[in-house]
């Protein structure tokens, strides 16, 4: 029996002790970008780095200014949630309050499926298909431009979005329907006067979620961005965002050199953004939760 | 939960089977310029040696060179000479690199067909890319605007660029930037006004090669240096190479391996 | 009557919406099979690359990202099990499990490509794994673990506390419990989160460009410390290096295709059974 009980104990303990690596992993990856992306700043103030305007890591008096990466990251993230807000959210509303059962245990899926494609897919298929095409449209120099990387990424982004707005949806008591139903509103009036805003924090909790997603994607943006490191002002023209330098460049960087702590410091900028993103998302979606008489 | 126990223990037997073996083996990492040249050679010379194991990858110069210090590569690629910082880093390793050429690379600046220039001065070149220069007319052309095409801040070509003919002064913001020399050389067949550059292998009918101070590119020029835009590609190893590696570096200098280089669009070095 | 065109119009909206989503997926599926079913054929599966990456096969793409995945799985499952039963079947309150839920979501939010810089870091030079399967499974391990861990423990949560309740009026304990009733109970849901998770690490590119990824090599990885090619890798490589870019991008097509239909089918038949059970639990 005492054996039992001291077995019991160490079971508990591995437990315990595993259900931490998250938050190891999570420490780890801070430490590191710390450790690792700091450097650059003896070299260059923060100031200096987050808006200076020249990225020029290669030359022989580098310049370190990562403006036009966050600008360009900002602009096709931008983008992407002007595709995949309506996309996801729509397509949600669709699912929730139009879509029968049988329609929705067919749609559903498929576009879960969509967002299990993989990244370097979706560049591809921008990079073969979208870009010749946009390049054509619009009588471009290059197709590999913000536009393309806005559109793959909000197309990519919209699941995310979707499935997040339809969860928001299902937690939107009978009760407020029936009550809108009762004055005599009709379906359509009821969705946007009582059920979207009253499932509205955690739609844009979906939101938030889905541009973080876009704004950390890696493989599709150095694929069709177009790799321009300047400030981007127009949608037809070739940007680089953050991600993608850092893709890029880490493997031209010499290890230990400034490039490399500078390429470690733009992958601090992104973390922190990230974070600061599901922090907010979280306040939101718990916000909301209370709101509609949900434990948190 | 027996299942999930038999299915990691086979796994387990799986990756355990594995068993570590680095007699035949070496990598070769570094440069993207030089990658096809490697990768080709290391097929070829796979082809012919079958108890060889080659494994190439790409990364870029300066991870090639790191790595051959760290001692988790055998042959660095580089489409540059070793710099200060990282010989200091070698001495301190204990480890002393040997450049070995195997193949030159030539830059060719290029023009759509349907323009008329024909040769620029390397310093008419530096303007245009810097954005002193940015009308066709000012070079007794048309008055056409010029669309300047550079490649990826990232690839070996532009590092290459920057010294040779920008020394050190940059490339005008609003270049258009391409990944790839088949990128640069496709968007200047189609773009009237456009310049860029692109190895010398990637030379088509559809675009125009310049002189560059009164010298055509060629192979010849480019390899007696009378061309102004070439420059050596290199195969670092730790010391004289041995064993693997000098087979594989022997081979590429062979006749059969100058072959493959010529092939792959660079200057043979015989 | 006017109230009844708005809504027309509006259910017309919605419907476009989830039309145009449908599209792409509809449209990548296609392009990518009508251009690469072409490239594919035995040969192309089973043989290394040739005449300088535009010709033969991508076998040793498939063979790397199998042991990859592999690994990450192998890695990350009994971290991501252990952390979701902690979770739920020791049900730990308050701050401590606010903290590792709170660490799990923004795991789970970091991008991918700042996975790979940790493991470059970590892995390949910190405990000097080099560029290898071993760094590239362990990087992506780490990137899959929050999926395992919300899978396992939406898994967990839909069995019935009084299958637990009756466990221990037996006199079975905590432990015993949970290994005999709880986690059989719970399997095919937890499996389910697996089959996803691999569906995931098989595609993920960003962790691997400087963790495991090789542009060509031949034959079987000799050890865990080898570097390999990967599908997704090799996909990007063929797009974006390499002297004869038209020839490859024939390859790459052949490639993607392999890729796509390999993911859409592990994530397929995970969200088939996701979608059974539900339709059993009601």
């Amino acid at each position: 029996m005492k054996r039992a009980r001291i077995k019991e104990k160490i079971y508990q303990g591995i437990f315990t002790v595993l259900a931490f690596a998250s938050l190891v992993f999570l420490v780890g990856i801070v430490i590191v970008l710390f450790k690792e992306g700091l450097p650059i700043f003896k070299r260059v103030s923060i100031s200096q780095f987050l808006f200076g305007q020249n990225w020029y890591p290669t030359y022989s008096t580098p310049e370190f200014g990562i403006l036009p990466l966050i600008l360009a990251s900002v602009w096709v993230t931008l983008g992407a949630v002007i595709v995949c807000v309506p996309l996801g959210v729509g397509s949600a509303l669709y699912l929730h309050e139009l879509a029968g059962h049988k329609q929705r245990t067919i749609l559903k899926p498929l576009v879960e499926l969509l967002a299990s494609i993989p990244s370097v897919v979706y560049g591809f298929f921008g990079m073969v298909i979208l870009t010749p095409f946009l390049q054509n449209l619009f009588h471009l120099p290059t197709g590999l431009t913000a536009l393309n990387a806005s559109l793959i990424l909000g197309i990519m982004a919209t699941p995310t979005v979707c499935s997040l707005a339809d969860d928001a949806l299902s937690y939107v008591p009978k009760s407020f329907r029936e009550a809108s139903f009762a004055v005599g509103a009709n379906r359509w009036q009821t969705l946007t006067q009582v059920v979207i805003p009253a499932a509205g924090s955690g739609i844009s909790t979906a939101i938030i979620l889905g541009m973080s997603r876009a704004i950390g994607e890696t493989m599709t943006v150095l694929m069709v961005s177009g790799g321009a490191a300047v400030i981007p002002h127009s949608y037809l023209e070739p940007v680089r965002p953050m991600t993608a330098a850092i893709a890029a460049e880490m493997g031209e960087a010499p290890m230990g050199g400034d490039h490399y702590h500078a390429l470690f410091a733009i992958a601090l900028v992104l973390f922190l953004t990230t974070f600061v993103f599901n922090i907010v998302a979280e306040f939101i979606s718990r916000r909301f939760r209370i709101k509609l008489g949900l434990s948190g | 939960m027996k299942g999930f126990n038999k299915v990691v223990l086979l796994a387990l037997v799986i990756l355990g089977l594995t068993i570590p073996s680095y007699a035949d083996k070496i990598v070769v990492e570094g440069s993207t310029t030089v990658l096809p040249i490697a990768q080709k050679a290391a097929e070829t010379f796979m082809d012919k040696n079958s108890g060889a194991d080659i494994s190439v990858r790409g990364g870029g110069s300066g991870v090639g060179i790191a790595s051959l210090i760290d001692g988790n590569c055998d042959i660095a690629d580089s489409s540059r000479p070793i710099k200060d910082t990282e010989l200091d880093k070698a001495v301190t390793n204990g480890r002393s690199l040997k450049a070995n050429v195997v193949a030159m690379d030539g830059i060719v600046v290029i023009v759509n067909p349907a323009n008329k220039v024909n040769a620029l001065t390397k310093k008419q070149i530096r303007d245009i890319f810097t954005g002193a220069i940015s009308n066709w007319n000012q070079l007794d052309g048309p008055d056409d605007k010029i669309v300047v095409i550079s490649r990826d801040s990232s690839s070996g070509t532009f590092e290459a660029w920057g010294t040779l003919v920008l020394e050190g002064s940059k490339v005008r913001a609003d270049a258009l930037l391409q990944a790839s020399n088949q990128a640069v050389a496709t968007t200047v067949a189609s773009t009237p006004g456009a310049i860029g550059y692109v190895g010398l292998g990637y030379v088509t009918s559809s675009v125009k090669a310049v002189d560059v101070d009164g010298v055509k590119a060629s192979k010849e020029t480019v390899l007696t240096n009378k061309y102004p835009i070439g420059r050596p590609l290199f195969m670092y190893t730790n010391g004289t190479p041995q064993g693997l590696a000098k087979e594989f570096i022997d081979f590429i200098l062979s006749p059969d391996g100058q072959k493959l280089v010529d092939e792959e669009g660079f200057v043979p070095l015989k | 009557m006017k109230n009844h065109i708005t809504q027309k119009l509006g259910f017309l909206g919605l419907f476009l919406c989830i039309s145009i989503t449908l599209l792409f997926l509809g449209a990548i599926i296609f392009f990518i099979t009508a251009r690469g079913i072409k490239v594919i054929s035995w040969e192309f599966l089973t043989q290394v690359p040739r005449s300088g990456m535009t010709a033969g096969g991508i076998a040793p793409a498939i063979v790397g990202t199998f042991y990859i995945t592999l690994g990450a799985i192998l890695f990350a499952l009994p971290l991501g099990l252990a952390c979701a039963i902690y979770l739920c079947e020791y049900s730990p309150k308050g701050i401590v499990v606010n903290i590792i839920r709170i660490s799990i979501n923004n795991l789970a939010g970091v991008p991918s490509v700042v996975f790979g810089l940790f493991g470059l870091a970590v892995f390949v030079k910190y405990f000097k794994f080099g560029v290898s399967i071993l760094s590239g499974s362990l990087t992506l391990g780490i990137l899959v673990l929050p999926l395992i861990i919300s899978s396992t423990q939406e898994a967990l949560l839909a069995v019935p506390q009084s299958i637990r309740e009756a466990s221990l009026s037996l006199g079975a304990t905590k432990w015993k419990t949970i290994k005999n009733i709880v986690l059989p109970t719970a399997l095919p849901g937890i499996l389910t989160g697996v089959i996803l998770s691999i569906g995931r690490v098989a595609g993920e590119t960003a962790p691997i460009l400087f963790t495991a990824a090789a542009f060509y090599t031949r034959g079987f990885p000799k050890s865990a410390f080898s570097e390999v090619m990967a599908l997704p890798y090799h996909i990007y490589a063929l797009m974006t290096e390499g002297a004869h870019p038209d020839k490859q991008r024939a390859i790459a097509y052949g490639c993607s295709l392999v890729l796509l239909l390999m993911v859409l089918c592990i994530s397929g038949i995970a969200i088939f059974i996701r979608q059974r059970q539900k339709g059993l639990h009601g």
